[in-house]
């Protein structure tokens, strides 16, 4: 990746300050970053994923994409790497891997965004670019999965391994056959009381070498593996005590764990926007095609998420979207200023945000 | 050329195929509840079916790249399949798919 991002923490118990919250950091919202940015209105993104791109990084980064104009063809990596590239010196601030959770409008006017992680952000505008929603673990089909969400550290289901001390000790039941689950699998052996693999077939698509290691592990009784699938968690809300695994043979059998760790990637889920109260059809928000406005003031939807008549859902669209978004933005983050329409050729004003002059 | 559908309600549905279509794209458009977030890339899973009835057998073999996708599949089964690759033409007609749980 050429750009790093850059990431913020909240400062000590406050909350940040800036022109405009952007909630997903797909092709669109990195976007509005460099529009907002031309008419100097400073940007805050948040993203559930650890990285920007959206679609084109989770979804297809190995894949091109042909009707990008200018770009006769560009991979969904490329093209997030050239937007973040382009997008530099306005020096938006990111949080990755945190979901935006709520929104609230203050008695001043302006939006108080929070997220899962304690971040909160105070803006004039807030714009959602949220595509089709948040990535969010696949949950597999299992009866009452969800209450054993949640359980505490290393009990209970956990679809992401954030402190691996946590895992200490256990016995530790993982569910899957890509890379994550095979890293975790040779990543928590070494501490935990039993690691158990089930997969659906005896392969993977996991990278060779994992593989290679996974079965050293079972080589040395150190990995359990079973062609199986679980059928159903035992125990009681937040107390994990076994599952039923179940093989193709429809033959089932009872295994003791105290934690279960399913990786079967992630599915887009429409997530806490819902609760926004901004008002949606079919989980779209529908929005005027002058200012790509929702029908909540102040609250901008561009990309995926919106929808108006005669749209589609591509990034060139999305583009354009932005464009008009931020000219709107702009008289309610300014509204005593005058706004002046420059082409980035010929305006040494615009030049200069760029840092090419 | 005809598509029998189960969706996740268990109701059957009978879906007009059209030749060189994806399954997924007649799934889709008829309405069955099918995310198919990637669009047919082979890049997502949440187009899992499974084959029913004798016609897993009868499809051409799943390529490498769908059998490692379908390792995120959730509650995949020796006839899973996913409907993105499965191509309608004259040899699908009458093929019979259950929507999997997602
Ligand atoms: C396989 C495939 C091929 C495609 N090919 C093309 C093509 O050739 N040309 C084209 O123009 N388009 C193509 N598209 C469509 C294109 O990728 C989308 O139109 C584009 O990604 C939309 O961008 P976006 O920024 O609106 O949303 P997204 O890319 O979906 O990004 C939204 C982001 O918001 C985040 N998010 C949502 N809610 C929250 C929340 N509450 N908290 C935190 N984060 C949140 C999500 O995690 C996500 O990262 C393709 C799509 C796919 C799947
Ligand atoms: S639609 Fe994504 S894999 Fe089939």
């Amino acid at each position: 990746m050429t750009a790093a991002p850059i990431e913020t923490r909240p400062a000590e118990g406050g909350a940040i300050e800036t022109d405009v919250a952007i909630i997903g950091a797909g092709p669109i919202g990195l976007f509005a970053v460099f529009e907002l940015g031309l008419l100097d209105l400073k940007c805050h993104l948040i993203d559930i994923l650890d990285r920007p791109g959206g679609q084109c990084t989770e979804l297809y980064p190995e894949k091109p994409i042909y009707d990008i104009p200018g770009l006769p063809i560009v991979t969904g990596q490329e093209l997030t790497n050239k937007l973040m590239e382009q997008i530099k010196p306005f020096n938006a601030q990111f949080h990755f891997s945190e979901m935006a959770t709520s929104l609230e409008k203050q008695a001043d006017g302006r939006w108080k965004l929070k997220t899962d992680a304690g971040t909160e952000l105070i803006s004039h505008v807030v714009v959602v670019a949220a595509g089709a929603g948040s990535f969010q673990p696949k949950r597999p089909p299992v009866p009452g999965i969800e209450t054993f969400e949640n359980a505490g550290d290393g009990i209970g289901v956990h679809y992401a391994v954030r402190k691996m001390e946590t895992f200490r000790g256990k016995n530790i039941l993982i569910a899957g056959g890509g890379d994550s689950a095979l890293d975790w699998v040779i990543n928590l052996a070494p501490l935990a009381k039993s690691v158990t693999l089930v997969h659906h077939r005896d392969g993977f698509r996991a990278a060779a070498h994992s593989v290679n290691q996974m079965r050293e592990l079972e080589k040395e009784g150190k990995v359990k593996f079973y062609v199986a699938s679980v059928k159903a968690i035992h125990g009681e809300p937040g107390k994990m005590t076994g599952v039923t695994l179940a093989g193709h043979d429809k033959s089932e059998w009872h295994h003791e764990t105290d934690t279960f760790l399913p990786f079967f990637g992630l599915t887009i889920k429409l997530g806490p926007i819902a609760e926004f109260g901004i008002n949606l059809n079919e989980n779209l928000i529908p929005v005027d095609t002058a200012r790509f406005e929702s029908q909540t003031p102040g609250i901008f939807a561009i990309g995926d998420i919106n929808s108006y008549t005669g749209k589609l859902k591509l990034i060139l669209s999305g583009f354009h979207e932005a464009a008009l978004m931020a000219q709107a933005a702009f008289h309610i983050a300014r509204p005593n200023e005058k706004l002046r329409f420059q082409y980035t050729t010929s305006s040494s004003n615009l030049q200069k945000k760029l840092g090419v002059s | 050329m005809k598509i029998h559908a189960v969706d996740r309600q268990g109701k059957e549905h009978t879906l007009e195929g059209r030749d060189g279509w994806s399954v997924m794209e007649i799934l889709r458009d008829g309405g069955l509840d099918i995310a198919a977030e990637c669009g047919g890339a082979c890049a997502c899973a949440t187009c899992h079916v499974y084959i029913n009835d004798g016609w897993f057998e009868k499809l051409p073999t799943p390529s490498e790249a769908e059998i490692d996708m379908l390792d995120m599949a959730l509650a995949v089964e020796p006839n899973s399949r996913l409907s993105c690759q499965v191509i309608c033409s004259d040899a699908t007609d009458g093929i019979k798919v259950t929507v999997a749980p997602e």
